[in-house]
């Protein structure tokens, strides 16, 4: 890709592109270049995709055990504890 | 308004009239909508339970203390995170002040780094993708992200925040956040390549 001069000029409007939130004539611009640069449509592939796989992930951390607790503990809110669904 | 028999309730429905006075009933309900989210970010943010949990407990202890200053310009969750961000950030001042750095020496476009590693895994079945030791490389890499592009691509990206949301939590213009964020996604798409085409050369 470091040959291409202009893939390095788009490389700042990759993460606007694919947010869809790049303005009308930089996303031809964009688009007209894609069309003959294999390397950059690899690229915007690759990063759409890993935008889409961290969001997929979230959810990953579980809360441990207790931290519920010990948060309403710390406000001295203890007595709510069984009061307030769970959610 | 609130209506108690509501049981699908969003984050905002909260009766910011009884925050403000102090309702504990009202403000543990708030902690029961956000307690998760904030978790997250700050273990996310920290990469450490114990931290994570110090964080979320200073975020609602401040947020208990501030929230008649609570203005309603923004959503509340967007307000805890700000909290809870600023908390984490202190944190790491405090403990690695050498790893530190909100700024960013460069702002411009020269800062961004050019990809090296061109292999087309976008069509590699997503179960290969998101398998336990993937998604072990998932979080490492954002680990390796500095903590000012860390902290937007979180915002923005794991916790859908708007980009104006994520200016407001961090204090930074929408510029900065597109621009960090732009480099983080980058930097991540490079980091994944390299990881998903080593094993894609292996197959």
């Amino acid at each position: 890709m470091g040959q291409h001069e202009h893939c390095r000029e788009m490389l700042g409007s990759l993460s606007d592109y694919v947010d869809g939130s790049l303005n009308k004539g930089l996303c031809e611009e964009l688009e007209r270049h894609m069309a003959d640069c294999e390397n950059c449509r690899i690229v915007v592939d690759t990063l759409r995709k890993t935008i889409y796989l961290y969001h997929e992930a979230n959810d990953s951390v579980s809360i441990p055990a207790g931290v519920r607790q010990r948060l309403y503990k710390r406000l001295n809110f203890e007595d709510l504890l069984e009061q307030v669904d769970d959610q | 308004m609130n209506n108690e028999h509501d049981i699908g309730k969003s984050a905002e429905d909260f009766s910011l009239e009884s925050l403000r006075a102090g309702d504990r009933v009202e403000f543990s309900r708030l902690m029961e909508a956000n307690y998760g989210k904030i978790y997250r970010l700050a273990m996310k943010i920290l990469n450490h339970s114990e931290d994570a949990e110090d964080v979320l407990q200073e975020t609602f202890l401040k947020a208990y203390k501030h929230i008649k200053t609570f203005d309603g310009r923004s959503k509340l969750s967007t307000w805890l995170y700000r909290i809870a961000t600023n908390e984490a950030l202190m944190m790491i001042r405090r403990r690695r002040p050498d790893m530190f750095s909100m700024d960013e020496p460069q702002e411009t476009e020269e800062g961004e780094q050019e990809p090296v590693q061109i292999v087309d895994w976008s069509y590699v079945p997503e179960e290969k993708l998101m398998s336990s030791e993937g998604k072990a490389y998932l979080d490492q890499a954002v680990d390796r992200l500095p903590y000012n592009l860390r902290v937007v691509f979180l915002l923005r990206d794991i916790e859908d925040l708007s980009t104006q949301e994520t200016a407001d939590v961090l204090g930074l213009s929408e510029t900065a956040v597109k621009t960090r964020l732009s480099r983080a996604r980058l930097r991540l798409r490079e980091d994944l390549s390299n990881y998903y085409g080593e094993r894609l050369e292996r197959q």
